[in-house]
């Protein structure tokens, strides 16, 4: 029996044949790509451990924070820019260390990587699941800062940056969580190679988000969008580049 | 005694590995093993524990690469094909590879996405028929027996119907009756025009489940034989004559193989 490509036929253990679709291109890769990330959903929708701790942790950061800006602060409006993204940065970081993390320790990882896609599939399957995750916490942590803060964050530029700056987060945190999955100490080597690099990220997401609360114009704003865009594109060209290489012999 | 180099004129290879050699760090595991499995054959790999029988498996399925050496699957070099040739593999290894969040027919149904099959429900049903867990089909993987848990990895692992199968100690932690479906499942494929690797520290198993023995000591086959020309004691005698003349030490073989029926059984309550 020789190994070919395109569709081929096999009497199974029932006597019926098993297709593949072997020839898939694009779709296939796309259609791969949102099993992972409907994988992650639905296993995340079993136990709620991403999810739950983040948006306890977020929540109880909003809380903390407004407690103790309330008391010195003149107005404490004037940190929700900061708080908002401080939040995000460090709620994020629970739930990313369990995107890879929990596969090593499982032992499904080499499920992943036995399948038959480039290896990138993984990636973007995994940040959109990341992303998704994080979506969801922020969705729930922005109205505490209308109640703790009495600032609305629900104005479109402001949530144009958060999904830019998240998907930014995601895109470079989903390549450290891969980089730190075999690392002993992940936990606290995450957040310490990784925060570092999001400081454009931070500052664009606290640049935008003051200078619309401050009611700044739009055309001042827009190298906050520009830098999240920049970002966004290059962390994602460099995570496809190299993602591959992490798993080499890493499983 | 080396291993096989190649066919000649018989069934086509599977799975060929040449001269393979691997290191991790200053310790050689794989010191240029040659191994054949032709279509149709169930091959046994036996060895104590740390002689090289999983980093072969890892090897052969792509997971890890050589130093040096060639291994080809199915007429096909694994340095020169791309990941298409992960479809022609299934892997059942130490972990069952599934997600314990998930039940046995949400797993399935990832791994058939994965692997795009065509009509995934029907090749689903019959899978979980045939590791007898159509009933448990619901139930997430977490509430599992170790036995249970094992026989939906090997239906994890035929899902899509590969060509070459590698089952890593397949038989660990599984009783009696899931033993024996294991054996049906792996003469069933091995008979089917496939090729089976397995490793076991069960000589028994080892005899009556495969076509062909092979011996990996100290990262080398040392030995092969057809198994219809052995007996689990003679098996042992070689063993541990070999073992001495590779090492100068056999070692404990009660622990590099599960030596007696009773032992297994009791390993299986």
């Amino acid at each position: 029996m020789s190994v070919q490509t395109g569709s081929r036929q096999i009497t199974t253990l029932a006597g019926q044949p098993v297709s593949m679709r072997t020839q898939g291109g694009v779709a296939s890769y796309l259609r791969k790509i949102w099993a992972i990330f409907a994988k992650e959903v639905r296993a995340e929708f079993h136990t709620k451990e991403i999810t739950s701790t983040m948006v306890a942790f977020g929540a109880l950061a909003v809380v903390v924070l407004g407690l103790a800006f309330d008391l010195r602060v003149p107005d404490s409006k004037m940190v929700v820019p900061g708080g908002l993204w401080v939040v995000v940065l460090f709620a994020g970081v629970l739930g990313l260390h369990r995107s890879f993390g929990a596969e090593v320790d499982r032992g499904s990882m080499a499920a992943l990587l036995l399948a038959p896609m480039d290896r990138s599939a993984i990636y973007f399957g995994k940040l959109l699941a990341n992303m998704f995750f994080m979506l969801y916490m922020e969705l729930l942590i922005l109205p505490l800062f209308l109640i703790l803060f009495d600032t609305n964050l629900f104005r479109p530029w402001i949530l144009v940056g958060v999904v830019l700056g998240t998907f930014g987060y995601a895109g470079v945190g989903t390549l450290f969580a891969a980089l730190t999955a075999n690392v002993r100490a992940r936990e606290t080597m995450l957040p310490i190679l990784f925060l570092p690099v999001m400081i454009p990220v931070f500052m664009a997401g606290v640049g935008l988000t003051g200078g619309i609360l401050d009611g700044r114009a739009m055309d001042g704003l827009w190298r906050w969008l520009q830098l999240m865009v920049v970002f966004d594109v290059l962390c994602i060209t460099i995570a496809f580049m190299v993602f591959d290489l992490i798993w080499e012999g890493a499983s | 005694m080396n291993g096989s180099n190649g066919h000649h004129g018989g069934p086509a290879p599977l799975i060929q590995a040449q001269s393979v050699h691997k290191r991790f760090g200053r310790k050689a595991v794989l010191r240029g093993v040659d191994l054949t499995v032709n279509q149709g054959e169930v091959v046994a790999l036996l060895g104590a524990n740390g002689a090289g029988k999983t980093t072969l498996i890892r090897l052969i399925c792509g997971l890890d690469k050589p130093d040096r050496g060639q291994i080809a699957l199915g007429g096909v070099q694994q340095k020169q094909a791309g990941h298409e040739l992960r479809r022609y593999v299934g892997v059942v290894s130490h972990a069952p590879l599934l997600y314990d969040d998930l039940s046995s027919l949400e797993n399935l149904r990832f791994f058939a996405q994965l692997y795009d099959i065509v009509d995934p429900d029907v090749r689903i049903q019959a899978v979980l028929r045939a590791v007898d867990l159509w009933h448990r089909r619901y139930d997430p993987v977490r509430t599992y027996s170790r036995g249970l848990t094992q026989r939906l990895a090997i239906g994890r692992a035929i899902l899509h119907d590969p060509p070459v199968l590698l089952l890593d100690e397949p038989d660990t932690g599984l009783d009696q009756a899931s033993a024996e479906m294991l054996r049906g499942l792996i003469r069933q494929l091995g008979g089917s025009n496939r090729a089976v690797l397995l490793t076991t520290h069960n000589l028994d198993r080892a005899i009556e489940w495969s076509d062909k023995i092979c011996l990996l000591v100290d990262g080398r086959i040392v030995y092969e034989a057809a198994t219809n020309e052995l007996a689990a004691d003679d098996l042992k005698r070689i063993y541990r004559q070999l073992a001495i003349e590779q090492n100068g030490l056999a070692g404990d073989l009660s622990e590099t193989f599960e030596l007696s029926p009773s032992l297994d059984q009791s390993e299986s309550i």
